[in-house]
């Protein structure tokens, strides 16, 4: 044995370190894999030996694994027992490794709460700081709830640098345990101001974080951070601080102004590139909200942004143009001074920076320099390297010409020669958007049409270029686009037959099928066109070869593999036929022929369905089969508090709802928006795409990779617009200036209204076309109906973003009239109960609000049916209790077995999900084995009540223990769960039970014993659960509720305290607060009402109740009363 | 908030990553493949911002970096961070920082004190920042935190006592068939003093 430990330990000197390990990996490069899963192997042994050291230093070597990408969870537990080591050394280890791969779903993070616990008070400071930093990385909403308590006390310890850590992970706290904001904020607050300008900037940064997420809550903090800003020489605080009032001045005009002053002073001082250019943002932000005045500082900002961009650093040019874009959204005649200068960053080397300067150009293009824009984009296009950045050139091409319905472009046929010039593109992926453009143009353009089938049968007839390499790509969805415009518009045609031709070569059968099924249709137009040509001209011959082509060719396309290529194909195939027969006996077949495509296809407006009248009798809202479940949709909608009210609000008929109400839903939705500070407002863009997604944008994307550059011959070129266009600008300019020479020398003895003078003005730019713009709104009808429910669509999607994130949120907006309750924490303050009732027992469910979104998502099943209470207590055995039950083991010390009921892992309650009725309870046990022997054969039996029954496996009877599915080595705990029936709640209830085990040790074991109790209180069936004001009125007036009273006297604590200790406590929300009256709400797992209005004078306080169910109401009272008596 | 940072050398061996939002490691091993591949093409004279990889955030995040000889500093921040702030953060100029830091703790740290360092590089990196936000920026403040760390370190034994320190020299020597010796041609580049801007 002894020969055996030496042995061990001279293996475990030859174990490797970190740095062997390295070594190795680097010398094994051809197997590296191999070598590692030795190494991990060796590992394993070396997690297997009792020596902390030996541990540590494998647990050192995993974090390193898991950075080349290894899983290392299985070593968990491992990491853990490092963690819990004595020595400095080890422990930072352990919680570096903890910090690399634990997260929420790490199940032994729940045995870590106590460690930590520990290691946060620990003398030394460093051990209370590596935990600070560890628990920042893998902090989970269980650890946040227990440990907030502890982390508040070390914001104002006496190291700073425990203080920095300790403020910097509240942030984290907050995010995970959102109910800690409130009473940690003062505090935090305090550290705004704190000596330490490390602490100070950890809890500006802290504040910063909090703000960004919702901006209006922290406008009361402003005149502070003002002078923070004025006061500190910390150019990190201050780039923060900035950073903050860039959020806040939009909410706030005023701070905007007083902001100016300041700022300006430091853009002028500062040497830091960094500060300045927020400072710059920062006036940029607060000029969008007060836009008059303050030029002075607008052109400062200006000029200091051109600076920037002139600057030869490129991160300065990039981020000038970043805030140069930003003001062009408020101020573009500013920046369309620096167009030079913009032109210029295309060149730019720097991809990212001609990105940046193609999304100011956007903005920039005006009728008057569009072409000229346009033709310098070109040049680039031509000279881009690399197919994502011309992809992007192409794109912006595109968008800038086509933003705002076409606004800028002067001459259409320019612009389809743009298009068509795109079209050479090497392997681009955009040949859906210049096809969307070319139909979008020829079919809302009517002045254009003849030119652009001109075009488009050019391209037809050089399809071959495109096609020339047969690899799919996107820019054959062009000829998508030349096909349909061909064939709609082929009255326009001058060599029809020649098209027809061209549509209906072999090679074209080599094209994506839905270009080939576009293809054949419009061969069919066409021919009917020409049929119609011809038999006008008597020369039937012509018609009959025509028809003969049509025969001839179209058999290659019934062969199509693709299903509408061959559908179509065999159909007008037949049609030919037909008519071919019908030639023969010289009928004239043309009216009817053309007859079949006759009228015109107007375009749709994407609104265009709404404008449609609902039919009488139809009904889109009403169910066609009884709908599966109700509760879906009533988790989408707001949470209301009424059962009865929610089906209402779940499906908003709009045909139904009038004027008033829509408005009134309008104002609450905005109200609960303005007061959720996650509520993320509809971005523009995605309503952009909700909105407009036209077909041809689902059209499969294909690629190609052209290796020879394309030119389409024949095609005239763009350039030549532009000189034509100067030119046609000239003469329009010259013959104004007659007329107005004209009218001047007219009016010069009237009064001379003022004319559009600047001979370059915007106006004077008009059209060559006359172009005829389809407008996208057809007929006014029902225009009004159709607002409204535009009005409502836009609203909805939000909404139901915003739900999901509510389910998330944090931070209430803390209102003044609310008060931070201190909360006495649940860790700590359980065992304080422990200690003075001898059983102890103190069952609080807990509040869930806390529930996450994903929780909330999966307890959509049936939420109304299926409420589960959590349970959480202390069951802490006090020694005297224990001594009794198991005194075999006193030998060995102590055998505490603690149990805790615990709140459940959020997974659970999707496994009882079809539980029925309101009367679940999940009882969470922690059992921590505190002695020294192993124990194991745990058996966990309840003794039932009439009322509350233990849910046992089938086959099982009603007095058979639950084994426990785990054995306990020494001071390990982990955690079981038991469900509990409950019949009726409105009585508290006590269960007895006991726990029976084995507990072995090295050559004995002995069978054990523990009893305990189950403490169901009433107010662990109440579910925190907000309630409105003017819902709260309403159920108070309903009368349907009974009412009760009760008196405390000589409570010594400040009303928050007590409001505070009756919502942690009793799961009380507050509703409404007035001086020191207050009305809280809460509601029972079956839906019970409870209401209270609690008053103080002096030291008394009086409560008067309103429940449905006067028992629960007596309970709670009581329940109450007690707590209040025991303080 | 600061998403991930990450150091990778040229070829995009991951030299030190750390997250701050959790990642299964697969993916972790995604997002620096794909942000390498981001980083890696651009040339040393272009901007050191550029926006997220798709993996790691998108368009809401920017990837902040800098080459230093054989390695790649990257920092994956939104956008409350400043980045020019970031930029000195992870640079030596006006403020104070992290290649600073490894510098001074180190001795002009090499590509090579990361490999074999790392543990000691992520201490050094908490003391910067942590849990994703900026905990020091006072570069004194920061060395002397680590230094006292070591300090402690070095009073407990370190990881490896002596006994064990000297078997892994008997190891070195003993051990002909593992070639021990290392090449480090390409990567021994010190950092080069770099120019403030």
């Amino acid at each position: 044995m002894a020969l055996k430990i030496v042995k061990g330990s001279i293996d475990r000197m030859f174990d490797k370190n970190l740095q062997d390990l390295v070594r190795g990996i680097r010398n094994h490069k051809e197997d590296e894999a191999k070598y590692i899963s030795t190494c991990i192997d060796e590992i394993k042994q070396e997690l297997k030996q009792d020596n902390i050291a030996v541990k540590a230093n494998a647990v050192c070597k995993l974090t390193y694994l898991q950075m080349l990408g290894y899983d290392v969870s299985w070593a968990a537990f491992n990491i853990v027992e490092v963690m819990s080591s004595s020595k400095f050394t080890y422990k930072r280890i352990g919680y570096l490794a903890a910090s690399q791969c634990f997260h929420e779903n790490t199940d032994v993070i729940m045995l870590t709460t106590n460690q930590i616990r520990k290691d946060l008070s620990s003398p030394n400071q460093y051990d209370t700081g590596v935990a600070l930093t560890g628990l920042s990385c893998f902090v989970t909403p269980d650890l946040a709830r227990d440990l907030a308590n502890d982390i508040m006390t070390l914001m104002s310890h006496t190291k700073p640098y425990i203080r920095k850590k300790a403020v910097l992970i509240m942030y984290k706290v907050f995010l995970k345990y959102p109910e800690s904001l409130r009473p940690a904020f003062p505090r935090l607050k305090e550290k705004l101001e704190d000596p330490d300008p490390g602490v100070q900037s950890a809890a500006v940064n802290v504040i910063c974080e909090l703000a960004r997420r919702n901006p209006k809550n922290y406008l009361s903090l402003a005149p502070l951070f003002f002078k923070l800003m004025t006061s500190s020489t910390n150019n990190w605080v201050l780039i923060k601080i900035i950073k903050l009032f860039g959020a806040l001045t939009p909410l706030e005009p005023r701070l905007g102004k007083k902001l100016i002053e300041p700022l300006t002073n430091l853009i002028h001082s500062t040497s830091a590139m960094s500060l300045l250019y927020e400072c710059v943002n920062t006036v940029i932000a607060g000029q969008y909200s007060c836009s008059v005045g303050h030029i002075k500082s607008h052109l400062l900002c200006v000029q200091k942004l051109r600076i920037l961009i002139e600057d030869s650093d490129q991160n300065l040019k990039y981020l000038g143009l970043l805030a140069m874009s930003k003001i062009l959204k408020t101020h573009p005649k500013s920046v369309q001074s620096h167009k030079d200068l913009i032109l210029q960053c295309l060149d730019d080397k720097d991809e990212s920076i001609r990105l940046r300067a193609l999304d100011l150009l956007y903005g920039m293009v005006s009728k008057k320099n569009l072409m000229e824009i346009v033709k310098k984009l070109m040049i680039h296009v031509d000279k881009a390297e690399g197919t994502t950045y011309r992809d992007e050139l192409l794109t912006k091409i595109i968008d800038i010409c086509s933003q705002s319905n076409y606004q800028y472009i002067t001459n259409f046929e320019w612009y389809i020669s743009i298009l068509v010039e795109l079209t050479r593109l090497e392997g681009t992926r955009h040949g859906h958007l210049i096809a969307s453009q070319m139909l979008d143009v020829a079919i809302r353009v009517k002045a254009i049409r003849v030119f652009a089938v001109a075009q488009m049968a050019t391209l037809l007839d050089n399809a071959h270029l495109l096609t020339g390499n047969m690899q799919r790509n996107g820019i054959c969805e062009v000829l998508y686009a030349a096909a349909w415009i061909c064939g709609e518009f082929s009255e326009h045609l001058e060599n029809p037959v020649q098209t027809l031709e061209a549509m209906l070569r072999p090679k074209v059968a080599t094209l994506p099928g839905h270009i080939q099924a576009v293809y054949v249709q419009n061969a069919a137009k066409l021919f009917a066109t020409i049929l119609k040509n011809q038999e006008g001209n008597t020369d039937s011959t012509a018609a009959q070869e025509t028809s003969q082509m049509m025969i001839d060719r179209l058999p290659l396309f019934v062969q199509s593999a693709n299903l509408e290529v061959q559908e179509r194909a065999s159909c007008i195939l037949q049609l030919v036929k037909y008519i071919q027969k019908l030639q023969q006996k010289d009928v004239e077949v043309a009216e009817e022929v053309s007859a079949l495509f006759a009228g015109e296809l107007n375009p749709v407006a994407p609104k265009a369905q709404k404008k449609v009248p609902v039919p009488e009798g139809l009904d889109l809202d009403a169910w066609i089969n009884e709908p599966p479940s109700e509760s879906e949709s009533e988790d989408e909608q707001p949470k209301a508090i009424f059962t009865k009210e929610e089906p209402k609000h779940s499906r908003p008929r709009h045909t139904e709802v009038d004027e008033k109400e829509l408005a009134r839903r309008r104002e609450a939705r905005k109200q609960e928006q303005a007061n959720n500070p996650f509520y993320i407002k509809a971005s523009p863009s995605s309503q952009k795409v909700y909105q407009e997604a036209p077909g041809v944008e689902h059209i499969p994307v294909v690629q190609i990779d052209l290796s020879v550059p394309l030119k389409v011959p024949g095609l005239p070129m763009s350039d030549q617009y532009v000189k034509l266009e100067e030119e046609r600008r000239q003469k329009e300019r010259a013959e104004k200036k007659k007329k107005e020479k004209k009218k001047r020398k007219e009016k010069r003895s009237g009064r001379g209204k003022k004319h559009d003078s600047g001979p370059e003005s915007e106006e004077d730019i008009t059209p060559a076309h006359v172009v005829d713009i389809v407008t996208e709104e057809m007929p006014e009808v029902g225009m009004h109906l159709s607002d409204d429910v535009a009005q409502e669509d836009q609203n909805h999607l939000p909404v139901r973003v915003k739900i999901c994130i509510c389910m998330f949120c944090l931070c209430r907006p803390l209102a003044d009239s609310e008060k931070l309750p201190v909360r006495s924490h649940r860790a700590a303050g359980a065992p304080k109960s422990s200690a003075e009732d001898g059983e102890a027992e103190n069952a609080t469910p807990q509040e869930p609000k806390k529930k996450s979104s994903k929780e909330k998502r999966d307890k959509k099943k049936d939420k109304e049916r299926d409420r589960k209470v959590r349970l959480r207590c202390w069951k802490h055995f006090p020694p005297s209790g224990h001594k009794s039950d198991s005194r075999s083991t006193q030998s060995e010390g102590r055998t505490v077995v603690t149990f805790l009921v615990f709140p459940l892992p959020r997974k659970v309650c999707d496994i009882q999900g079809n539980l029925q009725d309101g009367s679940q309870v999940v009882v969470s046990v922690i059992f921590e084995n505190k002695s020294d022997s192993f124990l194991k054969s745990m058996e966990f039996n309840v003794l039932d009540s009439l009322n509350s029954k233990l849910q046992r496996p089938e086959g099982s009877g009603p007095h058979d223990g639950l084994t426990v599915p785990f054995q306990l080595p020494p001071g390990v705990s982990n955690e079981a769960r038991f469900v509990f029936t409950v019949q009726s709640i409105v009585m508290p209830q006590k269960l007895k039970g006991t726990l029976t085990f084995i507990v072995k040790n090295e050559d004995s074991s002995t069978h054990e014993k523990l009893d305990f109790k189950l403490h169901f209180t009433c107010t662990s069936y109440l579910i925190t659960t907000p309630c409105y004001s003017d819902a709260f009125a309403k159920l108070l007036e309903s009368g349907d509720l009974k009412s009760s009273s009760v008196r405390l006297e000589g409570v010594n604590m400040p009303f928050h305290h007590l409001l505070a200790r009756i919502c942690f406590h009793h799961h009380f929300s507050v509703v409404e607060r007035i001086d020191s009256c207050a009305s809280m709400y809460s509601r029972s797992i079956q839906g019970h009402h409870v209401c209270l209005l609690v008053k103080t004078s002096g030291q008394t306080v009086s409560i008067d109740a309103k429940c449905d169910e006067p028992t629960l109401l007596g309970n709670v009272l009581d329940e109450i009363k007690q707590t209040f008596s025991q303080c | 908030m600061i998403k991930a940072i990450l150091i990778f050398n040229n070829h995009g061996k991951p030299r030190l990553i750390r997250f701050y939002q959790y990642f299964a490691e697969d993916m972790q091993q995604q997002i620096i493949r794909e942000t390498f591949h981001l980083v890696s093409k651009r040339d040393d004279n272009v901007c050191n911002f550029l926006e997220g990889g798709s993996l790691i955030g998108g368009s809401d995040y920017k990837l902040i970096y800098r080459h230093y000889a054989t390695l790649y500093f990257v920092f994956c921040v939104d956008s409350s961070e400043s980045e020019l702030g970031i930029l000195d953060l992870i640079q030596v100029s006006c403020s104070f920082v992290f290649v600073e830091t490894l510098d001074k703790c180190f001795e002009n740290v090499c590509e090579l004190d990361l490999i074999f360092h790392m543990d000691k590089v992520h201490y050094i990196l908490q003391e910067v920042v942590m849990g994703g936000m900026v905990l020091e920026t006072n570069m004194n403040e920061i060395v002397a935190q680590v230094e006292v760390q070591n300090r402690m370190e070095k009073s407990e034994g370190g990881l490896s006592a002596a006994p064990a320190r000297a078997v892994s020299a008997v190891k070195n020597m003993n051990l002909p068939e593992i070639p021990r010796n290392i090449n480090i041609g390409d990567i021994n580049i010190k950092v080069p003093s770099l120019s403030p801007f």
